[in-house]
C-alpha cells in the first residue's frame, strides 16, 4: 500500500495536538522531532513521481535536522538546566486542546476562502500549514518557559514548510535551505538566552523578564 | 427480522461472558500467574444468581429497578448490532441515535440507583461516572456524526456493513481516526485500565465499580452479565470498522468476525497488562482528545 501524502497531514495535525496536550518537556522534544521525520517523509510522498536530487535533500536534511539535531540540542539543554516539566502554563492542557480542535476548524475555513492555484496537490495542505502556524503561534503565547517557546518557533517553521512545499515546483531549492539556516541559527541563539537567563534567574521562566529593573531591589 | 438474526442473538448472550474470561487469562499470563478457568465469568455469574438480595433500609425501587433496566436496554441493544457481514435483526434509518440513547439510559439508571442508596461513597462514584460520561458521549456523538456523514446513512446496521477493505485502502486516516476515538471509548465505557481499574476496590481511583458495591445477588449477577454483553456490543463496532470481513463465504465472515473479538479482548488484556492506569485528573484531558479526534474526522469530512 502506498502511504499517501495526507496520512502524513493528518499525522502531523496529530503531533500539533500532542503538543498541546503533553507536560512534560521531555515529551515536547520527541514530538517535535516526530513531526520533524514526518515533514521529511511527508515530502518524499508528494513528489514521489518526480524524485530529483534537491527533494532529497531537503527531505533527509529536514529529518536530520529537526529529527536528530535540534532534539539533542535541547536534551542537552534540559538536562543542564535541571527542568521536567512545563509547570503553570498560561492556557491549561485540555483547553488547549480544545483550542486546537477550534484552530483545525478556523484554517479550515480559511483555506477555503484563500484563492489557490489549481495546480497544488492538495488543499489539505494549505490548511495544515495554516493550522501548525497558528498551534506554533499559541505555543509561544501560552507557555511560559524559555525552551518550550523555542519549540514554539521551530513549530511555526514546520508551517512554513508545508506550505512553501506545496508549491515547492516553483519555489528555489536555495529559499528552502535558508529556512533552515535561519532556524538553525535561532536555535544557537536561544541556546545562548537560555543560558543567560537562567544564569540571571536561576530559572527558565520568561515572567521574570519583565521584573528587570537598573537598581537593585 | 430473520431466524438468523436470532441465532446471533442467542449466540451472543452465551458468549460474551467468555470475553471477559479471555481477558483476564490473558492479564494473569502477563503477570505470570495460571489465573482463573476460561469460564471463571459463567461461574460468577451462576453462583451469584444462588445467593438471595440484601437491600438497605434507605434504597427505594429505583435501586431494586436499576439492574433489570440496566440489562433489559443492553439486550435491545443486542437487536440492533449486526454480527459478523450478516445484518442487525432490526434496522431503520435513524437507529445510531436510538443506540447512543439505551446506553445512556443504562448509565443514567446507575447513577440513580448509586444517589439512591443515600452513601456518600456511592455518590462520589456517581459523579465521577457523570463526569466522564459527559465527555465520552461527545466523542461517540462526534464519531457518529463523522461516519453518516462518510457513509450517508443514519443505520448503524448500514454502516457497520458498508465498512470495507477498499474504503480502508482510500481513506485510510479518516477511518483510523474514528477507529482511535471509538477504543478510547470502549475502554472508557467498559471501564477497562487507563480510566478505570476494574479490579481494584479502591476508595480514591474507581469510576464504575463505586455505584454497583451496594447491589447483591441476582442484582450483581446481572450487573455482570450487562457489562459483558456491553463490551460484546461496544467491541463489536470496533471489530465491524476494523476487520470488514464481507466475503461471499458465511462461515469466513463469521469466523473472521468471532475470531476478531477474541482478538479484541486479547488486546485490552495486553493494554491492561502493560498500562498504569491514568491519574484521576488526567482522564478528561484524554477524553477531550477522542472527542478532539473525532471532531477532526468530521472537520476533514467536511472539507470534501
Amino acid at each position: 500500500m502506498i502511504l499517501r501524502s495526507e496520512t502524513f497531514l493528518i499525522l502531523i495535525v496529530l503531533t500539533n495536538f500532542a503538543l498541546l496536550g503533553s507536560s512534560r518537556l521531555a515529551a515536547y522534544i520527541r514530538t517535535v522531532a516526530v513531526q520533524g521525520v514526518v515533514l521529511g517523509f511527508l515530502t518524499l510522498s508528494i513528489h514521489h513521481h518526480d524524485l530529483y536530487s534537491r527533494i532529497w535533500i531537503i527531505a533527509l536534511g529536514n529529518m536530520l535536522l529537526k529529527g536528530f539535531l535540534f532534539p539533542w540540542l535541547f536534551f542537552r539543554t534540559i538536562e543542564k538546566v535541571q527542568i521536567k516539566r512545563e509547570i503553570e502554563p498560561i492556557v491549561g492542557y485540555t483547553l488547549s486542546i480544545f483550542i486546537g480542535a477550534l484552530l483545525f476548524a478556523l484554517s479550515l475555513w480559511m483555506t477555503q476562502r484563500l484563492p489557490l492555484p489549481s495546480q497544488i496537490f492538495s488543499s489539505l495542505s494549505i490548511s495544515v500549514s495554516l493550522f501548525t502556524l497558528m498551534v506554533g503561534f499559541f505555543l509561544i503565547i501560552s507557555r511560559n518557559k524559555a525552551i518550550t517557546q523555542a519549540m514554539g518557533y521551530i513549530v511555526i517553521e514546520n508551517g512554513i514548510y508545508i506550505f512553501g512545499m506545496t508549491f515547492m515546483q516553483k519555489a528555489p531549492m536555495v529559499v528552502e535551505l535558508g529556512f533552515l539556516l535561519d532556524l538553525f541559527v535561532a536555535i544557537f541563539v536561544m541556546q545562548i538566552i537560555l543560558h543567560h537567563i537562567r544564569r540571571e534567574f536561576d530559572s527558565l521562566n520568561v515572567k521574570y523578564l519583565s521584573n528587570l529593573t537598573d537598581w537593585e531591589t | 427480522m430473520n431466524l438468523l438474526s436470532l441465532f446471533h442473538i442467542l449466540f451472543t448472550l452465551l458468549s460474551a461472558p467468555l470475553l471477559l474470561g479471555i481477558l483476564s487469562r490473558t492479564k494473569s499470563f502477563f503477570s505470570g500467574r495460571k489465573g482463573p478457568p476460561l469460564f471463571q465469568p459463567y461461574y460468577d455469574i451462576w453462583k451469584l444468581l444462588h445467593k438471595g438480595s440484601v437491600y438497605s433500609k434507605t434504597t427505594t425501587w429505583i435501586f431494586k429497578l436499576s439492574p433489570i433496566l440496566g440489562f433489559t436496554s443492553t439486550f435491545t441493544l443486542l437487536f440492533l448490532i449486526p454480527f459478523g457481514g450478516s445484518p442487525a435483526c432490526l434496522f431503520f434509518q435513524g437507529d445510531i441515535l436510538l443506540i447512543a440513547y439505551l446506553l445512556g439510559l443504562l448509565r443514567f439508571f446507575y447513577v440513580m440507583s448509586a444517589l439512591d442508596t443515600g452513601s456518600s461513597f456511592e455518590g462520589m462514584g456517581a459523579s465521577r461516572e457523570v463526569q466522564v460520561s459527559a465527555l465520552t458521549e461527545v466523542a461517540l456523538i462526534l464519531g457518529f456524526v463523522a461516519l453518516v456523514k462518510y457513509f450517508g446513512t443514519f443505520s448503524l446496521s448500514e454502516i457497520l456493513a458498508s465498512s470495507s477493505f477498499e474504503l480502508w485502502k482510500n481513506s485510510t486516516p479518516l477511518l483510523a481516526l474514528i477507529v482511535a476515538s471509538f477504543f478510547i471509548v470502549f475502554l472508557t465505557e467498559n471501564a477497562r485500565l487507563p480510566i478505570d481499574d476494574p479490579n481494584t476496590h479502591l476508595e480514591l481511583t474507581m469510576i464504575h465499580e463505586v455505584m454497583v458495591l451496594d447491589h447483591s445477588g441476582i442484582d450483581l449477577a446481572m450487573i455482570f452479565y450487562t457489562s459483558a454483553l456491553k463490551f460484546w456490543i461496544l467491541g463489536s463496532w470496533l471489530i465491524h470498522l476494523l476487520l470488514p470481513f464481507h466475503t461471499e463465504y458465511f462461515w469466513v465472515n463469521q469466523l473472521g468476525f468471532i475470531l476478531g473479538m477474541g482478538g479484541l479482548a486479547i488486546c485490552v488484556g495486553i493494554i491492561e497488562s502493560i498500562m498504569a492506569r491514568l491519574k484521576l485528573l488526567h482522564i478528561p484531558s484524554l477524553l477531550v482528545t477522542a472527542g478532539t479526534l473525532s471532531a477532526l474526522a468530521f472537520l476533514l469530512l467536511l472539507r470534501t
